[in-house]
């Protein structure tokens, strides 16, 4: 009966709680272009599935296993749309971008899919490796060794990331 | 390395998470998913919180009753499928806006029932129907009207627990001697709608 002794928030909690953690998570995984996109499926399929969410479930670790499935569906669906495109040239964009860094951007992209997920997944979201290891379909030590190997490549590819950014507000 | 470490470099617009939030509102109310939608609005007897399913009005409530507790209560008595998108209230807001300021006399939206069963729905059916605005009954004459004169109390509970008050006119219920009875909503909150009615 311990069951009873949780209560079922209203989905506009669940969305007020977790949607900027989903937001960071989902821009780390698809980029930003799509992002927009992998955040509304994540909580549409959400609120359907809500009602059959036990009310003791692990709210953070369930948006993140469906994000990682709308991320999958999306990166799909935009390979097989994709068309060969010129590369962009860098622009002073990159100087200014703050809120959208870019160099972090291409740095997060450049990491192979599981390294990205895993980052995400535990620097991000803040998840146990045994959950990512679960949304991964992988090992606990995989999980873990593939979070290490991505941070691992991210402090070469941009070295920023050990420095704190103490200049804007966060919460 | 720690998690706050690397958070720091993803930072979080407001804007982005607002303008994500109203397309989950859209998206939500197009596949059908919304079950209450719910949002408050000011009023002269304080921040009212309005919600809907998609079959009409379900709740009233005053900020006395704390409106976290109220979601809450809806969440687990109708659905937890709920979010705060205002468009499916426009129009009960518009009409509450125009009953304060005395241009409107009676409310043209669907209601729904989910939250009240038997006599009580009869007893705020009859209220709905048949107290029209600037007039009093008393819980007497409303018992009389919902078919069992002698049920008073019964009455008195049913106004007591409208889950659509002002919508559903129960502030127009006093007491066989003329003195104002409970309210949901306080008994301030009670003597301004009915100053409100009368002024007019």
């Amino acid at each position: 009966m311990k069951r009873e002794q949780y209560v079922k928030l209203p989905f506009e909690a669940v969305v007020a709680q977790h949607g900027a953690t989903v937001w960071r998570v989902v821009r780390a995984v698809v980029g930003h272009a799509d992002a927009d996109d992998a955040w509304s499926d994540t909580f549409l399929a959400a609120l359907k599935a809500y009602p059959q969410l036990p009310a003791d479930a692990n709210v953070e670790a369930w948006l993140v296993t469906i994000a990682h499935r709308k991320a999958i569906d999306i990166t799909r669906a935009a390979s097989r749309r994709a068309v060969p495109a010129a590369d962009t040239p860098d622009s002073p964009a990159r100087e200014r971008a703050d809120a959208h860094d870019l160099d972090l951007d291409a740095a997060v992209g450049a990491l192979p899919p599981k390294q990205r997920q895993a980052v995400a997944y535990h620097y991000l979201a803040g998840l146990p490796y045994s959950e990512i290891a679960a949304i991964l379909d992988s090992s606990v030590a995989a999980a873990r060794r593939a979070a290490a190997d991505g941070i691992a490549t991210l402090r070469r590819t941009y070295p920023r990331i050990d420095t704190p950014r103490k200049h804007h507000d966060h919460a | 390395m720690t998690t706050h470490d690397f958070i720091e470099h993803f930072p979080v617009d407001p804007d982005d998470l607002r303008r994500l939030h109203a397309r989950l509102e859209r998206e939500a109310q197009v596949g059908g998913l919304l079950d209450i939608a719910y949002r408050t609005v000011d009023s002269a007897v304080g921040p009212l919180l309005l919600a809907a399913t998609p079959q009409g009005l379900l709740r009233v409530a005053f900020a006395s009753e704390g409106h976290d507790l109220v979601l809450q209560d809806l969440a687990q008595r109708i659905s937890p499928r709920m979010l705060e998108a205002p468009t499916r209230l426009d129009t009960i807001a518009r009409q509450l806006d125009e009953y304060f300021t005395g241009s409107r006399h009676s409310f043209d939206i669907a209601l729904d029932w989910s939250l009240s069963h038997g006599f009580r729905r009869r007893v705020l059916g009859r209220l709905a129907t048949d107290i029209t605005y600037g007039t009093y009954a008393s819980y007497a004459k409303l018992a009389r009207l919902s078919g069992s004169p002698r049920a008073v109390r019964a009455v008195g509970t049913a106004c007591a627990t409208n889950p659509i008050p002002i919508v559903v006119p129960c502030h127009r219920v006093i007491r066989s001697d003329g003195t104002m009875g409970s309210y949901r909503g306080g008994p301030t909150a009670k003597r301004a709608l009915l100053d409100l009615e009368h002024d007019r």
